[in-house]
Parts: structure tokens; sequence; C-alpha cells
């Protein structure tokens, strides 16, 4: 009983993580502000449920499974943003107006 | 009991995939549209672990990390292929 409580509190924390993900996507101003957003909430809100996961079905092939789906979670969604915060720089992508410094602003391309 | 909170919890992640989808169709540039796509996956990924527990199988599981591995690759092969394009046009 205690157990399946814990469960429904880390699933509903998880999702409310993944919710804020997806306002800070609609409501930032640049690309380089939205990846802050959408790459470290959901990161923990999948997190969360898999503990919950783990703590309403304890038996051995659902720890190691989310084990494996939490490594690879965070060894790949890191990488991913980072490639695409460095090709959204190299192609001039349009910031934010009050950007205060950028220091690759020498070595991007010149816009024609 | 956890049934009715799953569904809850579905309807929760279904408003976020709304609020993504509206940026995939207002985005102002292509990485814009990318990184929605991103945050699409990762919503897809909570929706299969919270039917997990509406379903009692635990057989999806393995859909959930397949669906992490192709996300990947194809995020990654689309920065590489923006980069190569901007590149390119001096």
């Amino acid at each position: 009983m205690i157990k399946e409580w814990i469960a429904i509190v880390l699933l509903a924390l998880g999702a409310l993580f993944i919710l804020l993900a997806s306002v800070g996507l609609i409501r930032l101003p640049d690309i380089y502000t939205r990846m802050h957003a959408t790459t470290k909430a959901p990161t923990l809100g999948i997190m969360l449920m898999l503990t919950g996961l783990c703590i309403y079905f304890p038996s051995f092939p659902t720890v190691i499974k989310s084990l494996l789906i939490l490594i690879f979670i965070f060894l790949t969604i890191p990488v991913a943003s980072h490639m695409i915060g460095r090709s959204a720089h190299m192609m001039n992508t349009k910031k934010w107006k009050s950007t205060s410094r950028d220091d690759l602003e020498k070595s991007r391309k010149k816009p024609q | 009991m956890i049934e009715y909170a799953a569904h809850i919890i579905m309807v929760l992640l279904a408003i976020s995939l709304l609020i993504s989808f509206i940026r995939l169709l207002r985005g102002p540039s292509l990485p814009d549209r990318v990184i929605s796509l991103d945050l699409i996956s990762s919503i897809s990924m909570g929706i299969i672990i919270t039917y997990v527990f509406i379903s009692k199988k635990i057989v999806y599981l393995d859909v959930v990390l397949i669906v992490a591995l192709i996300i990947f690759l194809g995020t990654v092969t689309i920065a590489k292929y923006l980069k190569e394009t901007s590149i390119k046009d001096d």
C-alpha cells in the first residue's frame, strides 16, 4: 500500500518535470536558452519515472532494464544537444537581443 | 488505484505533447524544430513508462530503449548534415 503511493508520487513528479520542460520550450526567447530547458528537465523526469517503476515492480529484469535505459539516456542526450547547438552557431542562427557576450563571434562565418 | 493515477498522468503528458507540437509548427529556425522533436521523443518515453503501470507488462521497457537509441542517431545525423551545408557555401 505504501509502495503504491510512493510510486504514484514519483510518477507524478516525473510528469510535472516533463511538463515544465515543455512550458520552457514555448516561453524562452532563443534556441540557446531553449536547449537548457529541453535537455536537463526530461532527463530528471524519466529518471524519477524509472525509479517509481523499480519500486512498484521489484524484480531483477526490471531493475536491469531501468539501469540500462538510465545510463543510455545520461550518455546520449547531452551529446545530441551539444551537436545541435554547435550546428546552430555555425548556421548563424539569430540570437536574443539581450545577449551580453559571445566568445566565438570571431570564429564564425561572416554573413553575406 | 494506480491505474486511475496513471490515466491522470497520461493527460498531463498529452498536454505537454500539444505544447511541444506548437513549437514544432512555428519555430523560426530549423534547429528549433529539431529540439522540439527531441523533446517529443522524451515525452513518448514517459508515455510508454506510464503505460507499463496500466498493462502490468515489463516487456514495453525494451521499446523505451530502442526509441532512445533511434532518436539519438537521428539527431546526430541532422546535426552533421547542417554543419556540412553551413560550411560549404562560401
